[in-house]
């Protein structure tokens, strides 16, 4: 009897969880739970719909098969005042054999073709024309985010245009990986997508609400793997193409800032770092052309302020520890002046 | 007690197989992917008397095995022992290419997808044939020593297997680096 | 009274009282199929210890988001040696110390066909083991005091190359799984040999105990399924250390082989893991039902498939890496398609409780938390099949939920039940029923508010192997509830230890046959003598004892 009350109080709480709907969409973008049951793109609507179906499936196995082996405990359990024979020996039975197998048989190729059309329709999805092609490099531990026909270069926040359904303008990704296996993972937008060396994947994303969508990468890729966060901010036409603007332009040179540039451009910033329209042209480590434009640094691991910046410049692994960008053990006036450098680079 | 030899060898060569296969897999699946040379096709040359040698060593093998069948031990060692020679004609031999191709043609282990794949499988099959012919050696000097008679004839016969496992692996890596991949 | 009897009572100076010096050697260099299947048994329990103190110390840094009280190079190694122990210092040792003590004994043998094979096996992993740990002082080679490894029990390419894994931590997770692989793989053979060529008269192979096949189909996925993962290791070894370019992808190596030659070796494994647990029920459940196991061919038959089936399987675990629609639907096919073999077996265990008069001792309140527990870990890998499904859960919390529910929640809980329904064989004593109960409930509570939660954190979008995850995710409350259930599980191996050592010292006695049982082990002494038999026993069915113990209604004329 306990134990019967202990597996319907787990029951009734799985099933209030599954209940709940997890995820709001946060207005600024930054606060929500990027669960698979708050799509927002084709590839993660369809997703759930197969996600529903196959619950459904495997929900009524589980209250079948659990219940046939509740009713067996409870009716046939030894009781007081048994006379200790044994009960009739039960050797088996043809056909009770055949029906499950047959029947589980039936179950598994309804699902088998159910997965293949899912799988068909989200991979085998070609290109439009009017898609807005992107590509993604994986590194430890932040991402390279390349528009290619736009001429930009960013990293770790992925700007795409809304697509609307009627008219669809999806962005296709092509990932890549600069040394070891991520993945690369939006739950609310898509599947995750490996990005492999020396290999090239293809996901697209069709995300048809504006706002901001979390991830993170989903592939154990040494020690910040939890610190290679992803944002996808999903902007209006008008709004993404703003942007777009925005980033292709080359790098502000304010005045103000002069002395923080030449000293960013004689250290070995340079070598790891672009700024588009100076000397650095590193590929190492992020662009850093419009790095003010970003909410976060060290791939989504801290809120991009100016003290998190100069903490930043001064002793990376203070914030994330083993960030392969090394201390820069500067004095206090050439950090201010560098700190004060980067953060026009709006 | 034989069965249980005969069924453990069984369990070791399929073992064995196992392992043998996905070095050959690994091998095939990189036949064209080398980024830079030497290529097999510039390099390798078809090891025609070396094979001879290791196959003849199994016929050797089964001729030292009917004289111990037939009580004529002594016989048998002579038999063992020119099995072993031609192994150790093939190994000298496999010796000699591998020298022809670090010292002439600069191919080694880590010079390209191709020595990788090449230098491990011709390497592991070539640890397996010094093996059996450490396995040949002891029938070899106990039936010299009179030691070995006709009635551990099932042994021998079982021991043999391996060597013949260790030929018909030969086969295999023959035809996937020598005339597959070449 | 046995040898091994005198060890076991020894410290309350039963029989004659001899040096422990003695006792050791004895011990060291035995070659009896039941003293290395207790050394077995008893080093992957200590394994199964020291990795639950791993994974605590995991679950304690995962309570809440942002805690700083692992680091992540400590957190990276946890997981790593967690994973590697469980799989191959607890999982291994347990099931094939099993098999060595029980399959000579069910068949009428008296000990395995290679005796010292098997002593090699057991001490290759012995050694393999100790090898792994020590990287925890010598790992870190020139730079530091030792570091274990970091990559995760799986290994992936190329983040274990020299380039990306500098020192020696990842060569002690290679070496010592190549080594304890040998061993396995003596074992396997040794264990095959035995069961074609050794059985009693009359016990064709239609008459073994289900468990005797079982572990014959094991054992026969052990030696084909283990060598590619040293044939792995082997190119990965060549790799770090001679500069092969196996898996270097600057190269032109393939990361993805990688994976193919792990899954190739790692999937058959878990059925390797997974399968001797089937066996264990598949004994326990018909004799507490006082039932004889429903279906007997078709349950033997399905373990076949199973066997045959889990080759061909090993690319769902891969199904995000890109390997393109049609192989990512056939993979699918041929996992969804063991779920029927797997599923029948269920059937037939609940089939043999049916109509049956069960019994609740320890070992079925075990196997029945099983029967649940598989039945949500069968189901959520179906789920898993499901290839779109897969690419949003795969590597999350989910899959962690999915495979702690197959090798916790049903491999763990059917090793319990084992050890209760086999302890009075092995040592002459009963363990305590009350405690038994306190230990299971215990377990049952913990194992499952830890490890259902995280099936909701995976498709809540936390990915696995995280050191820690931001404030804002909403993942916190579900982790600390998860991280609570570890102290239920850690009171319920300590009920357990005190009930070992209780029943040790002074434990109920058991006679041969302490549950009225039916298979060959029960025939002879509690601990049995080291010979097993005194004389070799002839049978004529599945059931020798229930024929000895029902001359009017025998099996034979049944099966």
């Amino acid at each position: 009897m306990l134990r019967l009350a202990c597996r319907v109080l787990l029951l009734a709480t799985t099933a209030t969880i599954f209940t709940i709907s997890p995820a709001t969409a946060g207005g600024n973008g930054v606060t929500q739970t990027p669960s698979i049951f708050a799509p927002a793109a084709t590839p993660a609507y369809a997703t759930r719909e197969l996600t529903w179906i196959v619950f459904v499936i495997t929900g009524a196995i589980f209250l079948v098969v659990a219940g046939l082996t509740v009713y067996a405990i409870m009716r046939f359990r030894r009781r007081q005042g048994d006379d200790g024979r044994e009960p009739p020996q039960v050797y088996g039975s043809l056909q009770i054999e055949l029906a499950w197998t047959v029947v589980p048989i039936l179950i598994v190729v309804v699902l088998f073709l159910v997965t293949t059309r899912y799988i068909f329709a989200i991979e085998g999805r070609p290109p439009v024309p009017e898609a807005l092609e992107v590509t993604i490099v994986g590194h430890q531990w932040w991402w390279e985010i390349r528009y290619p026909k736009l001429g930009i270069v960013t990293a770790n926040e992925l700007h795409v245009p809304v697509s609307d359904p009627a008219h669809p303008t999806p962005t296709f990704i092509t990932l890549q990986s600069a040394d070891v296996i991520h993945s690369f993972w939006i739950p609310q937008l898509a599947g995750k997508m490996d990005v492999v060396p020396n290999k090239t994947n293809r996901i697209w994303i069709d995300p048809q609400k504006a706002g901001g969508y979390v991830g993170q990468c989903a592939e154990f890729c040494g020690l910040q793997h939890a610190g290679m966060l992803l944002i996808v901010a999903v902007q209006s036409k008008e709004d993404f193409a703003k942007w777009a603007a925005q980033q292709r332009a080359p790098a502000r040179n304010d005045a103000e800032v002069q002395a923080g540039r030449e000293l960013f451009s004689s250290l070995s910033c340079i070598n790891c770092h672009a700024v588009r329209g100076t000397a650095a042209n590193g590929l190492f480590g992020p662009d850093l052309t419009h790095l003010m434009s970003r909410s976060t640094i060290g791939a989504g691991v801290i809120q991009n302020t100016p003290e998190n910046i100069r903490s930043w410049i001064d002793d990376p692994a203070s914030l994330k520890p083993g960030a392969l960008m090394p201390a820069m053990k500067l004095s206090r006036e050439d950090l201010d002046k560098v700190t004060a450098y980067l953060l026009a680079l709006r | 007690m034989n069965e249980r030899g005969r069924m453990g060898m069984i369990g070791l060569i399929v073992a064995e197989g196992s392992l043998f296969a996905v070095f050959v897999v690994a091998y095939l699946f990189y036949i064209g992917k080398s980024l830079n040379g030497p290529y097999p096709k510039d390099v390798l040359e078809l090891p025609i008397f070396n094979t001879v040698c290791l196959l003849s060593s199994s016929i050797t093998i089964g001729v030292a095995l009917r004289a111990l069948r037939s009580g004529a031990t002594r016989r048998s060692g002579v038999w063992f022992l020119g099995t072993i020679v031609l192994g150790v004609v093939f190994l000298a031999g496999t010796a000699r290419e591998w020298y022809r191709l670090i010292v002439e043609h600069g191919l080694t282990i880590g010079t390209n997808l191709f020595g990788t794949t090449f230098y491990s499988l011709v390497g592991l099959h070539a640890s397996h044939v010094i093996v059996g012919l450490v396995i040949l050696s002891l029938l070899c000097v106990f039936s010299f020593s009179g030691a070995l008679r006709r009635a551990h004839i099932e042994r021998a016969e079982i021991a043999s297997w391996y060597w013949h496992f260790v030929d018909g692996v030969w086969i295999v890596v023959f035809t996937v680096v020598y005339l597959v991949g070449r | 009274m046995s040898v091994l009897a005198d060890t076991m009572a020894s410290g309350r100076g039963a029989g004659a009282h001899r040096p422990w010096l003695a006792v050791l050697h004895d011990w060291v260099v035995t070659v009896d199929h039941k003293r290395l299947g207790v050394m077995y048994v008893v080093s992957g329990l200590v394994f199964l210890a020291v990795a639950g103190l791993e994974a605590s110390a995991m679950r304690v840094q995962l309570a809440w988001s942002g805690l700083h009280i692992v680091p992540p190079a400590t957190f990276n190694q946890l997981f790593t040696m967690h994973g590697t122990t469980m799989v191959f210092l607890v999982g291994i040792p347990i099931v094939f110390g099993f098999a060595n003590y029980l399959v000579p004994l069910m068949i009428g043998a008296r000990d395995l066909a290679f005796p010292r094979l098997n002593a090699f096996g057991f001490w290759a992993f012995l050694f393999g083991g100790l090898l792994l740990y020590f990287s925890v002082l010598g790992g870190e080679g020139l730079y530091g005091g030792g570091s274990a490894p970091a990559v995760g029990w799986f290994a992936y390419a190329p983040l274990t190359g020299r380039a990306f894994s500098p020192g020696n931590s990842t060569d002690y997770w290679n070496l010592s799984i190549l080594v304890m692989g040998f061993g396995t793989v003596a074992t396997s053979i040794n264990l095959i040999v035995t069961t074609l060529v050794m059985r009693c008269p009359g016990m064709t192979l239609g008459r073994l105990p289900v468990y005797v096949w079982m572990m014959l189909v094991v054992s026969g996925m052990t030696v084909i399924a283990l060598p590619p993962l040293s044939a792995a290791q082997i190119m990965l070894l060549l790799d770090r250390f001679l500069g092969a370019h196996f898996f270097d992808t600057q190269a032109g190596g393939s990361a993805v082989m990688w994976q193919h030659f792990f899954w190739f070796f790692g999937h058959p494994e878990v059925y390797i893991l997974m399968v001797p647990g089937f066996a264990f029920v598949s004994e326990i459940i018909p004799v507490f039902s006082r039932k004889v196991i429903f279906g007997y061919p078709m349950v033997v038959a399905a373990s076949m498939a199973i066997g045959l089936l889990s080759m061909s399987v090993w690319a769902h675990h891969m199904f995000a890496v890109g390997m393109g629609a049609p192989l990512n639907a056939a993979f699918a096919a041929s996992t969804m398609l063991i779920a029927v073999p797997t599923g029948i077996k269920i059937f037939n265990w609940v089939a043999t409780m049916y109509g049956g008069r069960i019994r609740f001792a320890t070992p079925m309140l075990f196997a029945c938390a099983f029967i649940f527990q598989f039945l949500c870990a069968g189901l959520t890998g179906i789920m898993l099949a499901v290839v779109p499904f897969n690419w949003q859960v795969t590597d999350s919390y989910f899959v962690v939920a999915h495979f702690h529910y197959v090798l916790v929640g049903s491999l763990v809980f059917t090793i319990f039940g084992a050890i209760y329904y086999w302890f009075p064989k092995v040592t002459g004593r009963l363990l305590s029923e009350r405690l038994g109960r306190w230990h299971f409930w215990l377990f049952v509570v913990g194992f499952n508010v830890t490890f259902l939660p995280m099936h909701w954190l995976g498709m809540m979008g936390m990915p696995r192997r995280i050191y820690t995850y931001p404030a804002d995710r909403g993942w916190d409350f579900w982790n600390l509830v998860a991280s609570l259930g570890v102290l239920f599980q850690g009171a319920a191996i300590l009920v357990f230890l005190v009930n070992v050592v209780l029943a040790l010292r002074r434990g109920e006695r058991a006679g041969n046959d302490p549950w009225d049982a039916w298979t060959l082990e029960w025939s002879t002494g509690s601990p049995p003598p080291p010979y097993n038999f005194e004389t070799v026993p002839a049978v004529g069915s599945r059931r020798p004892l229930w024929d000895l113990k029902h001359p009017d209604d025998p099996d034979g004329p049944h099966e």
